[in-house]
């Protein structure tokens, strides 16, 4: 089901440094046309349908065409990403509609703290098999061994 | 061709591949880095925030202990696994994945992950090892920690690398290189100590659609097996490499079945309505003692549904109207909805195809049953497959020969595996192959903090590696006027003509879907004998811009995995997992002489592979 780009919409985001299609795309598919100033899928059979660029793209110029081999006409699936949640709208070959919100995240973008509360580093440690925080949030007091008899 | 500029970046330690084993191993290496003043890169061939296989999200974590309720502990980890795998996996990474992966899941949430929780306060559980999660976001989050970790000036993106790079004194690894898939530019990384976190290998075997749907595959089409062909080249011993994954999965759309088995408790019917659990039960007493035992192993589950297809009972049905019928009956309507919610999001999350092919074919799975199907085959180390190198166990876990000093490093010293291409640690999933980079960076940073010396790069013989890497260009440019239609020509072939050559071989000698994943010596021997051959045309591959260059070289990366996956298979006279791959000559279970692991070893320099078997330890009775 490769992407498509609606020309109506995809304004080759003149605004930003780089196209947020061709950025995003795990799979170096989507490139801007450098003529018409326009994104598309330059190989759309090594497309996984990961939505990606369809989430990312400012216009919502992107959506998602079932591949030919296998998909009838007429479906839709449409994502509305925010910044702590997603709306789909599922639009059935016989139009009938299904929405649903999912939270995507719980705290505000770029906020992770990853080393907070965790002691210095201690080199002397670089050799046992604790990984760092785990005396914080491993959840257990001790690393677990196996049980001497068998080794 | 203009002479490409080359940028040389000289690091400490430097990571391959930015998914989940990738970030997790750039947020180890952060913390033991800082204070040994040491610089950690990360090189990634898309964008970190959507790469790997967990880009599109996941709907669930599949590897969680509980350790802290007491759910589960380690040792039950292992047993689990070593069944599932049919008595062969490497106890001590399975189990020292299982005792650090909690901690991860606990940072995936303090991080931001939504994670479902129950009103006692656990984690809302599918099944024993897995836990429900709102993972649209999975990956952005974790590459959020990964780059605040090493900083994101370390993390150069749209990179891809071909070769690594060893001290030619000492045979220590010493870098690696690549070029950028943006820009007219090569890179020479020079590095202490490098991690391979890349991918496992799809389109190995021909998917069930080979026109548009040619990568609408279940696994990332973008994973190449760089995970398997970086390491064979520079020589370390790999494992495992005969075993595959296919798996029963929504037809077509690849959808997760996971959630309609355990925690819908869905059945899956033929077509005249039998269980075909029950219809095949017998087929499980032929391969003692893991037929017998439970859980099922997903090779035997996959041979009880062949089995079933094969006497005209197809096709097979998830009967989802069965179970959501079952499970909202007497519910109000709220209640029903939250259901049906769950339901969607479980494809909504991680393989939205499935989804619109539900509303493609106006099926309501409240009202409609769906086709399952079985997978092509993947290579991969982090499902229910164990494919990889052969890695250093941790020192306190492994049996004898199983530690060499720093845990899961490679037997090439200074190069480390995680995630994909570690092998015999299966069932790691996403949250496991995210431990384990942060095993493989803690060992790699006391392996640099040992070793002191900086190794050398083959000045010399770099001038040559950089230019081979864009030679598909010449190899077009020399040769596009010896047809008036470009796409035929006598000297050169593109890379996706190259690809469909590659599948179509290994489908027919290696034991792909249509030849009933079926396989015997001579078979194989014949396949290599033609693998040989488009080995050696590689040499006129041919690209036509950057885009077609990514393709070549990742077409040679599985090329690699595929040649390794048919030595393997022929060096292991048995069939281990019946439903993944059967030696017709060899039909049955041998564990006598076979419950052993199948080693290899590529010599560069002699350009011949060796074979061997290495005995199995337990540690976990």
């Amino acid at each position: 089901m490769p992407t498509y780009v609606n020309p109506e919409k995809c304004d080759g985001c003149k605004a930003l440094d780089k196209p947020a299609c061709a950025y995003i795309c795990p799979n170096d598919l989507m490139i801007l046309d450098p003529e018409l100033g326009q994104a598309y899928n330059q190989e759309p059979d090594q497309c996984w349908e990961c939505y990606a660029c369809v989430k990312t793209c400012p216009q919502s110029a992107i959506a998602m065409r079932g591949y030919s081999d296998v998909v009838p006409l007429g479906a839709s699936l449409t994502p509305l990403r925010g910044t702590d949640s997603i709306m789909w709208t599922v639009q059935f070959r016989d139009k009938r509609v299904k929405r649903f919100k999912f939270p995507i995240r719980t705290t505000p973008w770029g906020t992770s703290e990853i080393y907070d509360s965790m002691p210095e580093p201690d080199s002397s440690a670089l050799k046992d098999p604790h990984l760092c925080g785990e005396s914080i949030y491993m959840g257990i007091d001790n690393l677990p061994v196996p049980e001497r008899s068998s080794l | 061709m203009n002479a490409p500029e080359v940028e040389v970046v000289e690091t400490d330690l430097l990571i391959l591949g930015g998914g989940m084993a990738g970030c997790g191993a750039a947020y180890e290496a952060g913390y033991w880095a800082r204070s040994q003043g040491l610089r950690t890169t990360l090189v990634e061939k898309s964008s970190v925030e959507r790469s790997g296989a967990v880009a599109m999200g996941l709907s669930a974590i599949n590897c969680y202990m509980g350790m802290q309720w007491g759910e589960n502990q380690p040792e039950d980890f292992v047993r689990y696994v070593r069944q599932d795998l049919m008595g062969i996996c490497r106890e001590d990474l399975v189990y020292d994945i299982a005792r650090h992966v909690d901690e991860c899941v606990h940072l995936f949430e303090k991080w931001g992950l939504p994670i479902f929780r129950n009103e006692d306060g656990r984690y809302k559980r599918e099944g024993r090892w897995q836990i429900m999660i709102h993972g649209e976001s999975y990956k952005p989050i974790v590459a959020e920690a990964a780059k605040k970790a090493i900083g994101p000036e370390n993390i150069y993106e749209r990179i891809f690398v071909s070769q690594l790079l060893k001290d030619p004194n000492t045979g220590k690894i010493s870098g690696a290189i690549g070029f950028s898939v943006r820009e007219h530019k090569a890179y020479v990384f020079k590095a202490r100590a490098v991690i391979v976190s890349a991918g496992g290998a799809t389109g190995v075997f021909r998917p069930h659609a080979v026109g548009e749907g040619l990568g609408r595959i279940w696994y990332a089409p973008w994973n190449t097996g760089s995970a398997y062909s970086l390491p064979i080249q520079a020589g370390a011993t790999m494992t495992q490499m005969e075993h595959r994954l296919v798996v029963t999965r929504f037809k077509d759309g690849y959808g997760p079945v996971g959630m309609w088995f355990l925690l819908f408790k869905g059945k899956v019917r033929n077509a005249y309505g039998e269980l075909y659990e029950e219809t095949q039960a017998a087929a499980l007493d032929e391969f003692p003692p893991y037929g017998n035992a439970r859980p099922i192993p997903t090779p035997l589950r996959n041979h009880q549904m062949l089995l079933d297809r094969a006497q005209g009972k197809g096709p097979h049905y998830m009967r989802t109207d069965e179970a959501l019928q079952a499970l909202t009956q007497g519910l109000d309507p709220k209640a029903v909805r939250a259901i049906e919610s769950d339901a969607w999001e479980d494809f909504l999350d991680m393989t939205m195809s499935q989804a619109l092919l539900w509303a493609s074919y106006n099926i309501d799975p409240a009202q409609l049953p769906s086709e399952l199907d079985l997978t092509e085959p993947y290579l991969m180390g982090s499902h229910s497959s164990a494919t990889g190198a052969w890695v250093s166990g941790p020192e306190d876990l492994a049996p004898e020969g199983y530690f060499w000093g720093y845990n899961r490093m490679t037997t090439v010293p200074g190069l480390f595996a995680a995630g994909d291409g570690v092998g015999g640690s299966a069932h790691k999933f996403s949250s496991g192959s995210y431990a384990e980079g942060r095993l493989a960076a803690k060992g790699a940073i006391a392996y640099i903090v040992d070793a002191k010396e900086r190794p050398s790069v083959d000045e010399d013989g770099l001038n040559s590696s950089v230019q081979a890497m864009f030679q598909p260009y010449q190899v077009f440019e020399s040769s596009q006027g010896t047809s008036t239609k470009v796409d035929v020509n006598p000297n050169y072939f593109y890379p996706k003509q190259g690809l469909l050559r590659l599948q179509k071989l290994m489908e027919e000698y290696a034991g792909g879907l249509s030849s009933n994943l079926m396989v015997n010596e001579p078979t194989l021997l014949r396949g290599l004998e033609l693998m040989e051959m488009l080995k050696q045309d590689m040499e006129h591959v041919a690209a036509r811009d950057r885009h077609e260059l990514l393709r070549c070289w990742e077409l040679r990366d599985r090329i690699w995995c595929a040649e390794a996956h048919m030595r393997h298979l022929l060096h292991r006279k048995e069939t281990r997992w019946p439903g993944y791959y059967y030696r017709g000559d060899y039909p049955r279970i041998d564990d006598e002489n076979w419950r052993v692991f199948v080693n290899s070893n590529y010599d560069a320099a002699s350009d011949k592979w060796e074979l061997g078997t290495v005995p199995y330890q337990s540690i976990v009775p």
